[in-house]
């Protein structure tokens, strides 16, 4: 291998860290604050994707009515709780108005939207706010009810969200894959690296949101919130910060992030209805590089996987993901000697 | 008729059936339930038992698979053979996976495990010399000596036998010494590892146990499923098989025997339909269970998390309590030392969490045959004092001596072994087990069966000397006729004496008592001195953390008294009475 080749490899493997990155910081914000081990991170990402592909085709994105049967599902277990504690019929209708009518909008507009085949910035939007509605119904449908439960069984609830998303994604996306165009066509050569525009759009919106992330953490009062939340769940109850709206405000955050994350990468990447999950999890490698808490570390990690990708796959192309799988070995061995004893307490 | 008379009818109805006109494709389903109730029980033992979980159990079964594959289709060796290697490697990979994840918390296996199942299915499917993913062709049947195993119905013997013996195996260890040290660990039902740590058990040791026995189950279904089909391929190895595996685990109940088999049959049988009426519904075709899969998952863990085996076993006869053989012979008992003899000397012991010194160069001695309190108002230090001294905090600095052994740096299993045992400020029981299996975690120590004992069935004589060891500690303590309640039915009362009788169990030199009158009511409270008082009359050795004052003074013979992690004074309870130091540090006192 010459210095050129290396370089472009490195180039890839950084384009590719970027997106991990994304999904890792995702994961890393979703368990800090839920404890929820978010296995279907993934299907955001492939959700993104493919319902800009839809939308490019003119065709109304089956996540619609994926958004459409979340929001329903939501409101019918909130009226059976409302129901059972009784609550006063006002304050149900409003909550119910509030929580129902934001996803049937989006849901309604991108309906109305998609056979006009409108500019690519509008489908982008539309695609973003489709998946990201998806996000806090999710929370509220799936794992709302078990929020107290042990991380063991928020685990398995997430791997039965991940099969009943991809199986979904199936139904209404079908076994074929979809690429979208780049959002930048231009090219840039600088040596022998060749940037595209797209590659630039990758860093700067990684950067860009992890910047963001940055700032809602240590500058806003709801980003404290959340971090208060996922230092010590009760204590941040006691001090008012409600443990469902956090969960659902990382839940909006993470499918915010997934969808960006499956635009960003289907210009480059062919994208089929379970892709998410592969991508999903080389983002938990990456952040079990960081003990699944910190994100700094897991940004390093997904740089880390994304280059380990794509050298392994110049050398030994078929074995890409064993060697990307097997990494998660060292890590654990590592961690293993940074954070031994981590049961109980 | 009895629940175990029941399930030996079951298993003889289940071993005959494939003589009977059954049609086939009811036993080809069976055989299908039974390889992979082999893999659950495995998840029954980790996940049920254990709290931990592991997604990759499809790739064991794929290791067994392709082992037996490749050694008898290129190499050309026998199917036994095969199994033997297949058993090795998987052996091998789940001590690795194990040794590097048990470890930490919980949540890093299945993630490991997850990885693994990837890395392997891709590794597989692109190997040359494992048939890349057409996989292996022209497996031999398996034969013992002339008789083959060919066909439906005769593989059925093997399949089922080997089910039906891993549950035998199965239902044994868990109730047995390592199966009881299993059974407190799952935190997940407010185990852990402390307790069985204090009592003597490596915690570690049995959740890798666990694991490579669930994994070594896997295999050898891999092994059964491979001389079945006749072929291998890497698509039933894959990490959807390795979810599926953990529902039916879930669906059936997570915890039992019986559930690993429920959930195997519902699974297998509902996916048949599914597949032929899902198609229908949505048009095209794929893997559209998955997501009714999914969907009942969540439900099941919402609403039946003990899964539906328990709702069905309400209508079976209740499972009666073994009884007790009190004429098998006693354990062997440690020497202990002469009354007065040096037992335990603190030196100078020390405890800081970061810029807080929670424990101030902390000294103190106590005799053989002494009672000694240590008191002291609320955050002095007490308790962590008694953490430092049992080996479940690290020291900062000092020495602890026990019986002339330095203890200080090692851990509570060490420490359990010199002859201390311990009882928890806020009660350590586990729930689901009765009275007398928790007071019988605490005789760990003094016997000996391992896991393969115990699956065998050759630990019975020890485990009569176990129970019967167990009783009479009961019995000592006043609880004799609760022995086979669940503990976690009793109140906090006789819960504390329970604890008092599985670190007798054990048979100490030393006991310690952390707060055990605390949050007792009046009554109990007196019981609880009643069986202190007469435990002194034995001439036992005592070191008590008591808020209390009444309770310590009239049960002690010596006090030390702590106050913000300093030595304020040491002496007899009228001494510590009159002393003004002391009433400043309880009451408050003008400068």
């Amino acid at each position: 291998m010459d210095l050129t080749i290396a370089a472009i490899l490195g180039l890839d493997g950084l384009t590719n860290g970027a997106i991990y990155a994304l999904v890792a910081l995702a994961l890393v914000l979703v368990f800090s604050v839920t404890r929820i081990i978010f296995i279907p991170q993934g299907e955001f990402v492939a959700f993104g994707a493919l319902t800009l592909a839809s939308l490019q085709m003119g065709k109304v994105p089956g996540t619609v009515w994926l958004l459409v049967m979340l929001a329903v599902a939501g409101a019918v277990l909130d009226l059976v709780r409302a129901a059972r504690e009784r609550q006063a019929f006002g304050r149900i209708a409003r909550r119910q108005l509030g929580a129902l009518i934001g996803p049937l909008l989006i849901a309604a507009c991108t309906h109305w939207l998609a056979p006009q085949q409108p500019p690519l910035l509008v489908q982008v939007l539309a695609t973003l706010a489709v998946v990201t509605a998806m996000g806090p119904l999710l929370y509220r449908v799936a794992y709302r009810a078990l929020s107290g439960a042990s991380v063991l069984t928020l685990l398995i609830v997430s791997v039965g969200v991940h099969f009943a998303l991809t199986g979904i994604g199936l139904v209404f996306f079908g076994a074929e894959g979809y690429r979208t165009p780049a959002f930048w066509e231009a090219r840039f050569d600088v040596g022998p690296l060749s940037f595209t525009g797209q590659t630039l759009i990758i860093f700067g919106a990684s950067v860009a949101l992890i910047a963001a992330l940055f700032v809602f953490f240590e500058r806003t009062l709801t980003g404290k919130a959340l971090r208060a939340t996922s230092v010590n769940r009760t204590g941040a109850r006691l001090m008012g910060i409600s443990g469902d709206a956090a969960g659902a405000m990382s839940f909006t955050m993470a499918a915010f992030i997934g969808a960006l994350s499956g635009l960003l990468i289907s210009p480059s990447t062919t994208i089929y209805y379970d892709t998410g999950f592969l991508i999903g999890l080389k983002g938990f490698v990456a952040a079990v590089f960081g003990g699944l808490a910190s994100f700094p570390m897991a940004l390093g990690g997904a740089i880390g996987v994304g280059l380990i990708e794509s050298f392994g796959s110049f050398y030994a192309s078929a074995f890409k993901e064993v060697i990307v799988f097997t990494v998660i070995l060292p890590i654990l061995l590592w961690r293993s000697f940074v954070d031994p004893h981590h049961e109980e307490h | 008729m009895t629940r175990t008379s029941l399930s030996i009818a079951a298993a003889v109805v289940l071993l005959v059936l494939p003589f009977a006109p059954v049609p086939d494709f009811w036993i080809t389903q069976l055989n299908y339930i039974g390889l992979f109730s082999l893999v659950v029980l495995g998840l029954v033992l980790l996940t049920g038992v254990g709290g931990l979980t592991s997604f990759g159990q499809a790739a064991f079964a794929g290791v067994g698979a392709y082992a037996t594959g490749y050694l008898t289709t290129v190499l050309g060796l026998s199917p036994w053979l095969g199994l033997v290697a297949g058993l090795a490697v998987t052996g091998v990979l789940a001590l690795v996976i194990g040794a590097l994840t048990l470890r930490m918390s919980g949540h890093y296996l299945p993630l490991a495990t997850i990885c693994w199942c990837l890395a392997l299915y891709y590794l597989v499917g692109n190997l040359e010399a494992l048939g890349k993913y057409d996989g292996l062709l022209g497996l031999p049947a398996l034969t013992i000596g002339e008789f083959s195993f060919q066909g439906e119905r005769r593989i059925y013997l093997l399949i089922w036998g080997a089910a039906l013996l891993a549950a035998l195996g199965v239902t044994r260890l868990l109730d047995s010494r390592p199966g009881r040290v299993m059974r407190a660990l799952n935190t997940n039902r407010g185990g852990g590892a402390t307790m069985p740590e204090a009592m003597g058990a490596s915690t570690f040791r049995y959740k890798l146990v666990m694991f490579v026995i669930a994994a070594l189950l896997a295999s050898v279904s891999g092994w059964l499923y491979a001389h079945m089909q006749r072929s291998v391929n890497p698509s039933p190895f894959g990490i959807k098989f390795g979810i599926e595996y953990l529902f039916m685990a879930v669906l059936g109940g997570i915890g039992t025997v019986g559930g690993a088999f429920t959930g195997a049959a519902l699974v297998k049988l509902a996916e048949d339909q599914l597949k032929v009426w899902l198609p229908l519904v949505f048009g095209g075709s794929g893997n559209y269970e998955i997501i009714v899969f999914g969907i009942v998952l969540v439900l099941v863990l919402r609403f039946a998390p003990d899964g539906l085996w328990p709702l069905m076993a309400r209508w079976l006869p209740a499972r009666g309590a073994r009884a007790v053989d009190e004429n098998a012979p006693p354990l062997g008992s440690r020497s202990h030392p002469e009354r007065g003899a040096a037992l335990l000397d603190v030196r100078k012991i020390r405890k800081q969490f970061g810029g807080l010194v929670a424990v101030n160069d902390i000294s103190f001695a106590i005799r053989a045959g002494d009672i000694v309190g240590l008191i002291g108002p609320n955050g002095a230090g007490k308790s962590t004092t008694f953490n430092l001294v049992s080996g479940v905090l690290p020291l900062t600095s000092g020495e602890v001596e026990l019986l002339g052994q330095r203890v200080d740096g090692r851990g509570s299993r060490d420490i359990a072994r010199a002859g201390l045992s311990r009882t928890f400020q806020h009660v350590k029981l586990v729930p689901d087990m009765t009275v007398l299996e928790n007071v019988a975690l605490g005789i760990y120590l003094r016997t000996k069966s391992g896991t393969l004992r115990a699956m065998l069935g050759l630990n019975a004589a020890e485990e009569a000397q176990a129970r019967a060891e167990a009783l009479r500690q009961l019995r000592r303590i006043g609880l004799a006729e609760h022995a086979h309640e669940l503990a976690g039915n009793l109140a906090l009362g006789p819960q504390r004496l329970v604890e008092i009788a599985r670190a007798l169990a054990s048979d100490p030199s030393l006991l310690l008592l952390d707060e055990p009158a605390a949050g007792l009511r009046h009554k109990e409270k007196e019981a609880l001195a009643e069986v202190l008082k007469q435990l002194k009359a034995e001439g036992l050795s005592l070191l008590l953390v008591e808020h209390d004052m009444d309770f310590v003074m009239k049960l002690t013979d010596r006090i030390v008294v702590m106050e913000f992690g300093r030595w304020l004074m040491e002496g007899t309870p009228a001494e510590v009475q009159a002393s003004p130091a002391v009433r400043a540090a309880y009451l408050g006192a003008d400068e």
